[in-house]
């Protein structure tokens, strides 16, 4: 067959890949956004321990945020254990693979939108409550409306993220075909089995042409969002 | 309706102190740089939670500290021009002009849009941005943005600092119409003397976080001592007239006031229209007799009241002129050349005015 048709299971990886990015990037956008904006312009006790906590998973090897996640969310961890008997299971399935990709991505997404919040200027947002609008619309009306090409780029670089997220999706969920094996561990399974090295490179095309896509289309709507709040 | 202000409020080493009440119209507060003039507004649209308050607009407190009461500042309704516009530079004007009118309840709305539009000369501004919009524009939006919302006191702190002399002269006239027509208080913060001597109804003096004066303005406005060393050449006196008369001939306006007449060119509006002369100590020479065959229009009649030091050369000599002030700055040479004391007889040479009104042409 040609070079651009695809096995059954790669397609699914595609698949399987694009729905796990997708969910986690929009998943842990309102909490990231709470998170940001906690860390932007609130002081309280405890901020340098949640700025830690929150950038741990850039830092600390992907297995070892993968193999808490397997502590903390499988079947028998005390997470797992609670969430099961609302039906609700992570380990194994590709929910976990989303939950593993939201982690891995969320300091990217914070810290982006973290420093647009900044970039916001507090005089509008003074200017606003002095018009009569509660902190509730001032962050609705004035602060987020401002701080959308920061939320944009956080928004990519954590589909982006997800979309090769590689050890701790394989420590926390495996490589379930068909429920958890993504683009970058199908590529790796490829590549460790004799004849693979064509599907692996099929996939490595699809995985950059993704990459590239999700690139240009940030940079088209970042630039649109910037003309339009630009002073 | 009434303001009422009393503040206490350390920021460091810095102690704000400052208590006034003004019946209506236009309070200015003036003071050099750093004085606590942007403070005292903050203070009052509850920017900034002060050690001590109570203020009042009318028969609505907004902060008691000493009763607990601390209104937030979105239900002030305090419309709050700020130096630099901050107009949203997300919005159009439409949507900027229409953001408070939002907020406010609909049983407390009393700003007419169109009037507004059309008092402010913004109504064909509506669809641009205010990235597009001149300095002038965008503080003329600005204040449009805060009258709409209907609030019961308007905060203007330095609205025309940022702008050049010709947008000045643009906005000037707007602000003289709002003072006259829109019937709130409001709080005009300024260091500029020709401004506040412009614009003021009541004049609150800051300096170094005190208040060093209070009271109406043409009051304030001979007290020179007031006056900073940068501004000195601005200071002078204010007095309050009327049209009597146009010439149309030599195209001449007649004010006239209990301190005498008043000639100004051009018109300045029918018999009776409130016009503010404005007439600085350094434009004023002082002759002991009548003088004739000069070119100086406006000669005024008083006695001398008070003669206070103005340097090392200069007196100013405050003349009572039918119970309004004039004063002029002269050399102490020729104070003491014509022998004048309090309660001397002398002519005031009014070399030149300033005037403004609601019908007054900016110029």
């Amino acid at each position: 067959m040609t070079f651009f048709s695809l096995t059954p299971e790669e397609w699914e990886a595609v698949r399987l890949s694009l729905k796990v990015a997708t969910v986690a990037m929009i998943a842990s956008l309102p909490v990231g956004i709470a998170v940001a904006w906690l860390l932007a312009r609130k002081e309280f006790w405890g901020k340098s321990l949640l700025n830690g906590i929150v950038h741990l998973p850039l830092v600390m090897p992907p297995v070892v945020t993968g193999y808490l996640l397997l502590l903390t969310f499988g079947t028998k961890g005390p997470v797992g254990a609670f969430l099961a008997q609302f039906g609700i299971v992570f380990a194994f399935r590709w929910t976990g693979a989303a939950l593993a990709c939201a982690v891995m991505g969320f300091p990217l997404l914070v810290r982006a939108i973290r420093l647009s919040i900044e970039a916001v200027d507090t005089k509008l947002e003074a200017a606003s409550s002095t018009l009569g609008a509660s902190a509730l619309w001032v962050f609705l009306t004035v602060t987020l409306p401002l701080t959308l090409p920061g939320i944009i780029a956080g928004m990519i670089l954590c589909f982006a993220k997800a979309m090769g997220e590689f050890g701790a999706t394989i420590t926390f969920v495996s490589n379930i075909p068909g429920e958890t094996q993504t683009l970058p561990t199908a590529i790796y399974t490829l590549t460790q089995v004799p004849g693979g090295d064509a599907g692996a490179l099929k996939l490595t095309a699809i995985s950059i042409a993704i990459s590239l896509g999700a690139l240009l289309i940030s940079e088209f709507l970042a630039r649109r969002a910037v003309q339009r709040i630009a002073a | 309706m009434s303001l009422s202000i009393d503040v206490r409020h350390r920021l460091g080493s810095f102690e704000l102190e400052a208590a006034f009440a003004s019946a209506g119209g236009i309070t200015a507060v003036f003071g050099a740089s750093g004085c606590g003039k942007t403070s005292l507004v903050n203070i009052i649209a509850g920017l900034i939670r002060p050690d001590f308050a109570r203020i009042s607009v009318g028969d609505t407190v907004l902060v008691d500290t000493a009763r607990g009461i601390d209104v937030p500042p979105h239900q002030r309704r305090i419309g709050y021009v700020f130096q630099e516009a901050r107009l949203f530079p997300h919005m159009t004007v439409e949507s900027n002009l229409a953001y408070g009118e939002w907020f406010t309840p609909k049983a407390q709305r009393y700003a007419a849009r169109t009037q507004i539009l059309d008092l402010l000369g913004i109504a064909h501004l509506l669809k641009r941005r205010p990235r597009d919009l001149s300095g002038g524009e965008k503080q003329r939006v600005a204040i449009g943005r805060a009258l709409l919302a209907s609030p019961r006191l308007l905060l203007m702190d330095e609205p025309l600092a940022s702008l050049d002399a010709a947008r000045k002269a643009e906005i000037m006239p707007y602000l003289e119409r709002l003072r006259d027509e829109v019937k709130i208080p409001i709080v005009y913060v300024s260091h500029s003397v020709a401004e506040v001597m412009r614009l003021a109804t009541d004049v609150a003096v800051l300096s170094q976080g005190k208040l060093a004066a209070f009271g109406p303005a043409a009051e304030i406005a001979q007290r020179l001592d007031l006056v900073p060393d940068d501004e000195r050449e601005e200071g002078g006196v204010i007095i309050d007239m009327q049209v009597a008369a146009h010439d149309a001939g030599f195209d001449l306006t007649r004010l006239a006031s209990g301190a005498g007449d008043i000639y100004v060119p051009g018109r300045l509006g029918p018999e009776g229209t409130p016009a503010r002369v404005r007439i600085r100590a350094r434009d004023v020479m002082l002759a002991l007799e009548e003088p004739r065959n000069i070119s100086a229009l406006n000669i005024l009649r008083g006695t001398v009241a008070e003669i206070s030091s103005a340097g090392p050369s200069s007196v100013n000599v405050r003349l009572d002129c039918g119970g309004a002030a004039v004063v002029a700055r002269i050399t102490r040479h020729s104070a003491s050349a014509m022998g004048l004391a309090p309660g001397t007889p002398a002519f005031a040479v009014v070399k030149a005015v300033s005037v403004s009104g609601p019908t007054a042409e900016p110029h």
